[in-house]
């Protein structure tokens, strides 16, 4: 074996915690952790002192993948030139609170 | 059961309660001295959780032990003398390295999920209702020990070392945990205590499972020691009792 | 060759989303100098936190009561988790938990100088929380606002949890000083001893701050050291009125004209002293994580070699 060793890092994990009232997991922030159940372990005790949670999702952040800001263009404009698809396009009558 | 055996009952529990507290206090304050000396950050805060929990479980025992003799949580904590310490020996020792806390936190904690599940089914119903807040905490605490035994026993020839010398000095106060005494028969009798021994056979054939698992040599001397429930102590707990309490003893009663 | 020639624009982009109050994202185009900047500011916050566990920690085995045993445990548990949240942000920029580590350890990364200084007595304790965490507060509710998202939604978190911190501590010097006399004397003993080295925390006045115009100007920063700390005196003076402790300082005094307190003169050569490393505590806090780290390799390696051994 000819090559240098890597220094080994431990993997990051990126955190996304699901509070009890809330619907959707949220990104709380990420830690360090050498399997998914130590992270998710790690998270409990980090992320969840207070109780807020009911759900831990733990992700490596290298399996993480993400949209670029120079996508914006394309990726994101052409979803936001269409404003029909807000609730507040529309006018209703003000008596009508069912809508 | 004739009018003169209650009071004795309740005094019975009393004492029961304080020593479970002990046990609960003495190795919580073990855990608190490893505050920013953990191996990780992400490990600092995961003692600190085990710790809190602990020091929660002897706030509870000892507030309940002090309404039947009429003193705070605090008196029992920072005014009994040596003698009056009932926790085993095996918590008073000193932290040691990480292989020794995690490893007397495994034998606890093995033990714990055992006794605490039998004691919610305790005639005391106080007893009953803080062993089914404590076996909730247990039941995290058992997974982490359970997790960290192979990443020691199986890591390096140096984790694999240091579990190993823990585990030689720790045989020998293993005993004390399923020892009973007059007290604990006289409340088992009762159904108020569980009987320690019935978790033994069952508490070492998982030891045994997991060490051979993790390729543990599991000691094989007579040597146990015990005295911690009479009062007892190693010459560790001295110096324990002196960190733990000087400040009340510094300022006798004195408000904080 | 495309580089160069969308670098101007990156950089219009960039001060753009600054000057409009938005927030500069991890995969966003930034200054080097930024991201420099950020690293250098996040990573200092981290470090202080997780050395600022030491003081505390040093009375944790000692705490008088059952109660404030657990309260100061759940405390110093709560500052290892910011210093967390604060490392994990500032992994967003590039740079290792372990190369952090290393800085700190090399004396290359500073930590808040105020936790140069020992916390002797239990009343320390109480000094602590109500100054040291009151001032942190000051700043940090500022700094929620600052403009690299990580760091401004860490900041959030940590503002919500700090709540108690500074309260514990306020309890803890009423308790003291209306006790008994060697408890009133502790007590404003540890006032005494961490008051002007709370101020000293907002750091140098304004003038003198190196990194602060620049940190002002990329809305890193949002309120300058002095405005900082005229809020922090403002609202502490009440504070110790209350529980009648006596502020060292024989020049503060309310001036009608300006609504805030005139307060004395900072001694800045010994923060000098003591944020150049010969304060009375630095070589131990550095000491204490070096060999915390040390000791803990064997672990970490055991961690590593075990999960190599699973994969």
């Amino acid at each position: 074996m000819s090559e240098t060793p890597q220094p080994a890092l431990t993997p990051l994990f990126e955190v996304f915690v699901r509070s009890r009232r809330g619907l959707d997991h949220i990104h709380v922030g990420s830690l360090h952790a050498h399997d998914p159940e130590q992270a998710l372990a790690y998270a409990r005790d980090t992320y969840l002192r207070r109780g807020e949670g009911a759900s831990i999702w733990v992700v490596e952040s290298q399996h993480i993948t993400a949209s670029q800001e120079s996508d914006a263009a394309s990726f994101y404009d052409p979803m936001d030139d269409k404003p029909y698809r807000h609730a507040t396009y529309y006018t209703v009558p003000e008596d009508i609170d069912t809508l | 059961m004739d009018a003169t055996t209650q009071p004795d009952t309740e005094d019975d529990i009393a004492q029961y309660a304080i020593r479970l507290g002990d046990d609960a206090l003495i190795h919580g304050q073990r855990l608190c001295e490893w505050s920013s000396q953990a191996p990780t950050l992400e490990e600092d805060l995961a003692l600190s959780n085990v710790a809190l929990d602990l020091l929660g479980r002897a706030r509870l025992l000892y507030t309940y032990a002090g309404e039947h003799l009429n003193c705070s949580e605090d008196a029992l904590a920072f005014s009994r003398d040596e003698p009056h310490f009932q926790n085993v020996l095996m918590v008073e020792l000193p932290r040691g390295d990480f292989a020794f806390t995690m490893l007397r936190q495994l034998f606890i904690d093995l033990f714990e999920i055992r006794f605490f599940n039998a004691l919610t089914y305790s005639q005391d119903k106080q007893l009953a209702a803080i062993a089914a807040k404590t076996l909730k905490e247990v039941e995290y605490h058992v997974r982490r020990s359970r997790e960290w035994l192979p990443r020691l026993a199986l890591g390096t020839p140096e984790s694999k070392r240091r579990l190993q010398a823990a585990a030689d000095e720790l045989w020998g106060y293993i005993n004390e945990l399923f020892e009973v005494d007059a007290l604990e028969r006289r409340l088992i009798e009762q159904s108020i205590a569980p009987d320690r021994q019935n978790f033994y056979d069952d508490w070492l054939a998982e030891i045994q499972h997991l060490a051979i698992q993790c390729q543990l040599e599991l000691p094989d001397s007579p040597w146990q020691v015990a005295g911690g429930r009479a009062g007892r102590h190693t010459e560790h707990f001295g110096h324990l009792l002196s960190e733990l309490q000087f400040l009340q003893r510094a300022h006798p009663g004195a408000q904080w | 060759m495309q580089q160069s020639q969308s670098q101007p624009i990156d950089r219009e982009q960039f001060e753009a989303k600054i000057q409009a109050e938005e927030k500069i994202e991890p995969k966003d185009w930034m200054p080097e100098s930024y991201r420099k900047n950020l690293i250098r500011q996040m990573s200092q916050h981290a470090h202080s936190e997780i050395i600022g566990m030491q003081p505390e920690g040093n009375w944790l085995t000692r705490a008088p009561t059952l109660k404030r045993k657990c309260v100061l445990l759940a405390k110093i548990q709560d500052e290892a988790g910011h210093g967390l949240y604060l490392y994990s942000a500032a992994e967003t920029l590039g740079i290792t938990r372990e190369e952090m580590i290393d800085a700190l350890h090399a004396g290359q990364a500073k930590y808040a100088s105020i936790f140069n200084y020992p916390a002797s007595s239990w009343a320390d304790i109480g000094a602590i929380g109500w100054l040291v965490d009151g001032a942190a507060i000051v700043n940090q509710i500022s700094l929620q606002r600052t403009s690299y998202g990580p760091y401004a939604r860490a900041m959030v978190r940590i503002c919500k949890e700090e709540s108690f911190h500074q309260r514990q501590g306020y309890e803890i010097m009423q308790t003291l000083a209306a006790g008994s006399k060697a408890q009133r004397e502790m007590a404003q003993q540890a006032l005494d001893r961490w008051w002007w080295p709370a101020l000293m925390m907002f750091g140098p006045h304004d003038g003198e701050s190196a990194h602060s115009a620049q940190s002002m100007l990329w809305k890193i920063k949002r309120r300058s050291n002095d405005e900082l700390r005229q809020q922090f005196v403002d609202q502490t003076v009440a504070q110790a009125q209350s529980i009648e402790l006596r502020i060292p300082d024989d020049d503060l005094q309310w001036n009608a004209d300006t609504g805030h307190y005139d307060f004395g003169a900072i001694d800045w050569d010994e923060f000098n002293r003591v944020i150049s490393g010969n304060g009375p505590c630095n070589r131990a806090r550095l000491a204490h994580h070096v060999n915390a780290h040390h000791e803990g390799e064997w672990v970490r390696e055991a961690m590593r070699a075990y999960a190599e051994r699973q994969s």
